[in-house]
């Protein structure tokens, strides 16, 4: 009886060994196939930047070029639209770009280097949708009456203004990014990096 | 009814008894036939909600046949071709027009998957009208569950593939909620994109997902749903159990072998479902740009959202309950809560079987407060569905807060509201209404 | 009369910004084959110069009426073999270059402008009679549907040229169309559409056709049922 259970007791050890080398073993096979997952060298390669012509950019419109597979806006903002920024400042959920969606030279209440000219990621930081231009003030463009001028994102309705920073209470959590991007001269941008040659 | 009592086949001498003989030796062929066919005692009363069951086994033979003809011409590629079309979208139009047949095979495809979640969506009902997934039956319906998440997925990775402005932008979405997960959700969105933005390496990878993975474990958890199924016997509109009452033979009293009776019954449902099957197939493919999107004619385009964007009908009820979830609780932003309230929702049928405390398991020995509860339910499903097939508006937000309200409220309140009905008495046997 | 058609063909449009809320009713029938091959001949010269129906070949045409020998003379003018796709002559990269975007494949365009407000044939139908004179936009065209259209308006000649009053932002005609071929100026939006949508699904009488077949054999086969 007694010698049964040591045997018992052998042999549970072993298979505990067994499971524990045969466990860590499947899981090291696992770890090429997950990581098989994650972007390849040649997605990691995509990212160079792009540059954009902005010379016949006229005020109050807008251009869009794709940098990363994703949208890069380009908006030559009128002194008009400029000035609906600090109005709406008490509206905003980060009036004062306090979150790190832009690079600190982009970091003011225009959130440009230039302030007509505003380049931001359009994609909205809820889940994506690429926000659609309702640049003209009041219920025009089926926005509500004392609209601004700005952004409103199909999907969820998130609404921006033209800096990109997010209305309060809307999904998107946080304000549009801005990309890395230098002026390579008055009339090009270079989106992605931030020094001229680099 | 388990496969040792079967008696070994033995020939009578003809040809044809031999070789049955000989595979018997080797493969419980007959046995099988017995057990899941001939001598499976059905309960004698199913009525027309019975017949989803078979159906649903019917569209999933139609979409793997023509999945697999599909495949042959399918190119899974996001490049612009010479034309300026990404692979993939001229792909499908290619079997649209230039594979002979082609339209039907890829037609028979696309309305199958709606036809699909039709056949499914009803399944379940009979399941809440019946208690089917009452004791003894818990695991049948985990299963059917599971079949369920499997075939949303499916259906999900499935609609990236024609590239059109829906896939993309549908996939862009739903791949950004997890990113609303805490600590892990980023990596995990880079990990199911497999890129920085959809592209063609999710492109790609939902179309392994699409074609081996799912399908694999869809048919896995079929079987088990079936032969869970044939373990307990079947459930019947009274929601008795007919093994209580069985004869000198240990033949259920009210069961009859499901082979011949139900299977000649169902050829009944088949021709029904077929004929409205390739009334849609035939006449309205586009099922009035419920079953394909008007939008999915645009090939993808990253830079542009197209204004008005909405999943495909089968998962409106869902993402409407999404986007219902305007609120930051604990710390947690809004998003989170809308990715945990739309899991919570598919997710929660699971537990019914253990959250109905009713003494009854059938609806028509069940009083008042059941019947409205599950019709305001219906209707509650309805709204949201509809609702997500609209574009966001204040009050459409606040309806789909109700009725969101009222859909969790219905399976967490069960507990208690399904015990305090008033209750007919169960007869012993069944009825033949 | 002539004057109440053309008055009711480019009739204002209720103007609205917000992309067309309202759409007119086309007024053509499915299957006019008259239409669809009118449609094509201005689809071949007027649209096949940028847009591509790279999805479409050639011999395709033949099931609207025409043989490939009138295919062949009248219809192709970028490729010789009847079995090629109706592609641009130029590659969408290099139209890329030229105009900003590639001008969008319009095969299945007509599929893809349905909406709740109505079928792909009302979308191209109000479309093609919205462009109006804006002299702030680059090509010098507007279009009341299509805000901030890309496209020149390419049948201007056919058309005239229409004006939007700043006022009722309504659209009138200021200069007349071509007054030789007054009925192409007349029925071209009706056209194109009925072509269009053709060319979006070519199954549709394949479908029909088996359709009606397997129903009616499914319906016979219920008959023993009962």
């Amino acid at each position: 009886m007694s010698n049964q259970g040591k045997m018992d007791c052998g042999r549970r050890r072993l298979i505990v060994a067994t499971a524990a080398v045969g466990g860590a073993g499947a899981v090291a096979v696992l770890v090429p196939f997950v990581s098989s997952l994650l972007p390849s060298e040649r997605a990691k390669a995509a990212g160079a930047p792009v540059e954009a012509e902005i010379g016949k950019l006229e005020a109050g419109q807008m251009m869009t070029v794709e940098w990363r597979g994703k949208p890069v806006w380009i908006i030559n903002r009128t002194k008009e639209m400029l000035a609906t920024l600090p109005k709406l400042n008490d509206q905003m959920a980060d009036p004062k770009s306090e979150k790190d969606m832009q690079p600190a030279y982009a970091q003011n209440e225009n959130r440009s280097i230039k302030p007509e000219y505003m380049v931001v990621i359009g994609i909205c930081t809820h889940l994506g949708c690429s926000p659609s231009s309702k640049f003209k003030p009041g219920a025009d463009e089926g926005m509500p009456a004392d609209w601004l001028g700005g952004f409103l994102c199909p999907c969820h309705g998130s609404t921006f203004d033209f800096a990109g920073r997010v209305f309060k209470a809307k999904p998107a959590p946080t304000n549009l990014e801005v990309p890395p991007h230098v002026y390579l001269s008055d009339t090009r941008i270079l989106i992605g990096e931030d020094k001229k040659g680099a | 009814m388990a496969a040792g009592k079967v008696e070994k086949y033995k020939s009578d001498g003809s040809l044809g008894g031999n070789a049955l003989e000989w595979v018997n030796a080797r493969f419980p062929a007959t046995s099988l036939w017995k057990e899941h066919l001939s001598e499976y005692y059905a309960p004698k009363n199913f009525n027309f909600w019975y017949f989803f069951g078979s159906l649903a086994l019917l569209v999933l033979v139609i979409q793997i046949v023509t999945g697999i003809f599909l495949v042959m011409h399918y190119k899974p590629d996001a490049a612009l071709n010479a034309n300026g079309v990404p692979v993939a979208f001229a792909s499908v139009e290619y079997i649209m027009r230039d594979v002979p047949g082609g339209w039907l095979i890829r037609y028979m495809h696309s309305t199958g998957a709606s036809a699909f979640f039709i056949v499914v969506y009803l399944h379940m009902f009979r399941g809440l009208l019946y208690g089917s997934y009452r004791k003894p039956r818990e695991l049948t319906w985990l299963f059917g569950v599971g079949i369920f998440l499997v075939l949303m997925g499916e259906a999900f990775f499935g609609y990236l593939l024609p590239w059109g402005q829906m896939s993309f932008w549908g996939a862009q979405v739903i791949v950004n909620l997890f990113s609303a997960l805490p600590l892990i959700g980023p990596d995990l969105s880079l990990i199911i994109r497999g890129d920085y933005v959809v592209g063609d390496a999710t492109l790609n990878r939902f179309f392994s997902f699409h074609v081996i993975a799912f399908p694999l474990v869809l048919l896995g958890l079929v079987a088990a749903h079936i032969l869970a199924l044939h373990e307990t016997g079947s459930n019947n509109p009274d929601g008795i159990e007919i093994k209580a009452n069985k004869d000198a033979n240990g033949i259920p009293r009210d069961g009859i072998p499901f082979h011949p009776y139900y299977t000649v019954k169902d050829i009944v449902g088949v021709v029904v479902f077929l004929m409205v099957f390739s009334a849609v197939l035939f006449f309205a493919p586009e099922g009035g740009g419920y079953f394909l999107e008007y939008n999915n004619f645009y090939p993808a385009d990253p830079l542009k959202t197209p204004p008005h964007i909405a999943p495909v009908w089968y998962f409106t009820p869902y993402y409407s309950i999404l986007r219902a979830m305007v609120w930051n609780f604990f710390g947690l932003d809004a998003k989170f809560w809308g990715v945990v309230a739309m899991g919570a929702s598919v997710v929660i049928f699971a537990f019914l079987p253990w959250l109905d405390r009713s003494p009854v398991k059938s609806i028509r020995y069940r009083g008042p407060i059941f019947k409205t509860l599950l019709t305001l339910f219906v209707i509650c499903f309805f709204i949201l569905g509809y609702l997500g097939t609209q574009p966001p508006s204040p009050m459409g937000e606040l309806v789909s807060q109700i009725c969101t309200l009222f859909y969790f409220g219905f399976f967490l309140g069960m507990p208690w509201w399904s015990r305090m009905d008033k209750f007919k008495p169960v007869p012993e046997r069944v009825t033949m209404k | 009369m002539k004057k109440f058609l053309m008055a009711l063909l480019f009739a204002p449009l209720a103007a609205l910004a917000s992309g067309g809320a309202h759409l007119d009713r086309w007024p053509g029938g499915v299957g006019d084959e008259a239409a669809l091959q009118n449609g094509a001949k201005l689809f071949v010269n007027y649209c096949l110069n940028c847009h591509g129906a790279s999805h479409l070949r050639y011999n395709k045409l033949t099931e609207i009426g025409l043989t490939e020998q009138q295919v062949k003379d009248y219809l192709m003018f970028t490729s010789d073999k009847i079995g090629d796709q109706m592609t641009v002559a130029a590659r969408s990269d290099e139209q890329k270059q030229w105009f900003g975007a590639a001008p969008p494949d319009l095969t299945v365009i007509s599929r893809a402008r349905a909406s709740e407000m109505g079928s792909g044939a009302d979308w191209l139908y109000t479309y093609l009679r919205s462009f109006y004179r804006d002299e702030k936009r680059p090509t010098g065209w507007n279009n009341v549907v299509f805000e901030n259209v890309g496209m020149p308006h390419v049948l201007w000649q056919l058309q005239g040229i229409q004006v939007m009053n700043p006022e009722t932002h309504k659209l009138g005609l200021a200069v007349p169309g071509n007054s030789l071929r007054p009925s192409t100026t007349r029925r071209f939006p009706i056209w194109l559409p009925s072509w269009s949508g053709w060319q979006s699904r070519t199954s549709c009488t394949a479908s029909v056709l088996a359709g009606s077949f397997l129903l009616s054999w499914l319906c016979s086969s219920c008959w023993p049922m009962h």
